[in-house]
């Protein structure tokens, strides 16, 4: 590990993972923690943070205020529970403008009322001008599981993989308009909340293996973090990744691939292969879910790793995202 | 008629028939060579697409790729890396630069790393961005650290001719551009050579043209297909080469049709030719080549920051790490996995070798799609 930390090692990827493992898991070892969940599971409770810091503040799609309870109440649905409770703590930078302040708050209002949660308690620091970038938001979150036993190390040859939107929006939009790429595009940040699309899955009684929200570090990330877990290989048809033109076109233009772009309103789910086509059914009730789509199967070929297949017949291992996000030279 | 859509640019070069069919014709030519032939993508974007779309996966064991130097990050020698860290530290210094040139490590660490400690330093997209955080910072002085190929270079002279024409004062450049004819060259010089042919990169000859290869066929007996990054294209150039085997011809030929043509891009060759010169330059794992880089014409000296912090900037040459084999995987005498501190000591996240630093270097190609083949 380096001496002093990059931007690398908040990448949600390789480096990312071992900082948290050698600096964090060391420090606080526990059983839940080590479980590695989206969020930690005690008793029939769900709990989760996250921390928010997005430039811009307001982006096609959201704003931070609206990133800031899908984080933590995805998490809380990731593990099949009815977000209920939140913290919001808050760091403001000197002379941040206070109408600001109330159009974030008020999409974090907005949000709670889709999750059905309350923010229950909270905290507010104002620092020096520099001291933060803007503003960062912290939310804490505590839900009820109405599904019990899913998780990310239960995966198995008897599941597939399921994606339920278009990958790679969220990245793609906050990377356009962080860099000034102007284009006429209809690109929006996918993020959303994700617990009326669980709840619709788990009411259809779908049997749910694993879900998981694939937000910094992609797809990519949370496939190679299940393969892992689940001592599994799984198998991707890279032509039924959903993909939409627009993200396509970027990746294009910057050399990235979709699969490691961020994502905040997509999640990756392992289902019983006979609940497949109910699962999608569902999901494409979702007017963002039009892209929902069977992307690929476990098997034991390569355990713990992840294989993209092309539509040519060649295959190539599919690697967790590393490094900072950089465009390609030319 | 519907307007052009960017998918429109690849969504054809990636289709599945049209591969499977070339990977048919070629299994059949290739069963008429009389010996294996090895080809040297030049490019590293052509090594990506390879390795990405598993091209090799594809083909006869009587086809073999080389690797080459074609990665303006990899070809990078460490005191030209120290050079950017060392000007990153400057006193009001914007130390700007593309992509991947961030990562990678010098004596001191890289440039990810200098900013890590409070360095400014910025990667653009197009060398023009600088003229906005030059508007932004006029307190300041903007360093572009220039890297790339041909593809690139016009950039560099256009924003040259920018900061000149509006007399703009805080922009200097470190210049590090090379060509591509000169490490074919050297290469194909070297009596280890195991090289029959090579695939030309189409983009460095949409501004040079396909003329900078025609040498190879003519003095040195090595056909050229200038080609395309899609699968297609690829498959499609490798067809092209096989058949001027068994057709015993020896040719330079254009598959990249779409945009090449045999004079190039006459404006920004003018362009280039205004501003720069040939010089020496030394190339990481190969050596010094004699004209095989680009600096500023004598009379722009005042733009160039290699002379105005001379007394900062580090002089002495630094060597590749001693286990290092990028030079020989460069000369295609060796292979990434042959290298003993491969995807050990060496990864993408801590490279040792050029060739592990850019996503374009061979060995992180091999190192992100390579080991299922």
């Amino acid at each position: 590990m380096t001496k002093t930390i990059t931007l690398a090692q908040g990448n949600g990827g390789e480096e990312n993972n071992d900082l948290i493992k050698k600096v964090f898991y060391k420090a606080f070892k526990n059983e839940i923690l080590e479980r590695s969940e989206d969020a930690a599971v005690i008793g029939n409770l769900a709990m989760s943070t996250d921390s928010f810091t997005v430039s811009p503040l307001f982006f096609a799609g959201a704003d931070i205020g609206k990133l800031a309870v899908c984080g933590t109440c995805n998490d809380l649905a990731m593990m099949g529970a009815a977000p209920k409770y939140l913290t919001c703590s808050v760091i403001i930078e000197e002379g941040f403008e206070v109408e600001s302040l109330e159009r974030i708050v008020e999409s974090m209002r907005s949000e709670l009322a889709i999750n059905g949660a309350v923010v229950v308690s909270g905290d507010t620091k104002v620092v020096p001008k520099g001291s933060v970038d803007k503003i960062f938001i912290n939310t804490t979150g505590l839900g009820e599981i109405i599904q019990a036993g899913i998780s990310s190390n239960n995966v198995s040859e008897e599941d597939v993989i399921l994606i339920n939107r278009d990958i790679g929006c969220h990245g793609a939009t906050i990377f356009a308009a962080r860099e000034g790429i102007e284009m006429s595009s209809t690109l929006r940040s996918d993020c959303n909340s994700l617990y009326p699309q669980v709840k619709a899955l788990l009411d259809a009684g779908v049997e749910i293996t694993a879900m998981r929200d694939a937000t910094r570090g992609g797809v990519a990330a949370v496939l190679n973090e299940w393969s892992r877990q689940s001592n599994v290989c799984i198998e991707v048809d890279e032509e039924k990744l959903p993909i939409s033109d627009e993200v396509k076109g970027i990746c294009e233009m910057l050399g990235f691939e979709a699969t490691a772009l961020a994502n905040e309103g997509t999640f990756v789910l392992a289902v019983k292969k006979d609940s497949a086509a109910k699962a999608l059914e569902i999901l494409k009730g979702f007017e963002v879910c039009a892209m929902a789509s069977v992307v690929g199967e476990v098997t034991q070929r390569y355990p713990q790793k992840v294989i993209l297949k092309s539509p040519w017949g060649t295959s190539r291992f599919l690697e967790t995202p590393s490094g900072e996000l950089l465009p390609r030279i030319c | 008629m519907s307007s052009l859509e960017l998918k429109d640019l690849y969504d054809g070069f990636r289709d599945p028939e049209v591969i499977r069919g070339y990977q048919k014709l070629i299994v059949s030519d290739a069963q008429k060579l009389s010996r294996t032939i090895n080809i040297m993508e030049v490019c590293g974007g052509h090594t990506h697409t390879i390795m990405k779309y598993g091209i090799l996966q594809l083909l006869p064991e009587t086809i073999k790729f080389v690797h080459g130097p074609g990665c303006p990050v990899c070809i990078m020698p460490k005191e030209r890396i120290d050079h950017a860290y060392v000007l990153s530290q400057q006193p009001n210094v914007i130390l700007v630069t593309l992509g991947d040139m961030i990562k990678v490590p010098g004596s001191n660490g890289s440039l990810q790393d200098a900013r890590a400690k409070g360095a400014d330093v910025r990667f653009v997209y197009s060398p023009l961005d600088c003229l906005k955080i030059a508007r932004e910072n006029p307190d300041k002085t903007v360093i572009f650290f220039a890297i790339g190929f041909e593809t690139t270079t016009p950039m560099t002279a256009a924003l040259l001719d920018t900061v000149i024409k509006e007399d703009i004062l805080n922009i200097l450049f470190h210049l590090n551009h090379v060509t591509v004819p000169e490490p074919m060259r050297a290469l194909i010089s070297d009596e280890a050579c195991i090289i029959d042919a090579f695939l030309g990169p189409s983009h460095v000859s949409v501004i040079s043209g396909s003329k900078i290869y025609e040498e190879f066929p003519r003095d040195w007996g090595k056909p050229v297909v200038v080609s395309g990054f899609e699968p297609v294209d690829v498959m499609q150039s490798i067809s092209m080469i096989v058949k001027q085997f068994i057709e015993n011809r020896c040719e330079l030929e254009v598959e990249y049709h779409r945009a090449v043509s045999r004079e190039g891009n006459l404006k920004a060759q003018a362009m280039v030719d205004k501003y720069f010169q040939k010089v020496d330059f030394r190339w990481r794992g190969l050596g010094d080549i004699p004209q095989s880089g680009l600096g500023l014409r004598e009379e722009y000296e005042r733009y160039n920051a290699e002379k105005i912090y001379d007394a900062v900037l580090p002089k002495e040459e630094i060597d590749d790490h001693k286990l290092c084999i990028c030079g020989d995987i460069l000369k295609g005498k060796a292979s990434p996995p042959q290298c003993t501190i491969f995807g050990t000591a060496c990864k993408p996240t801590s490279p040792v070798g050029s060739c592990m630093v850019s996503s374009e270097g061979a060995c992180a190609a091999y190192y992100k799609y390579g080991n299922l083949v």
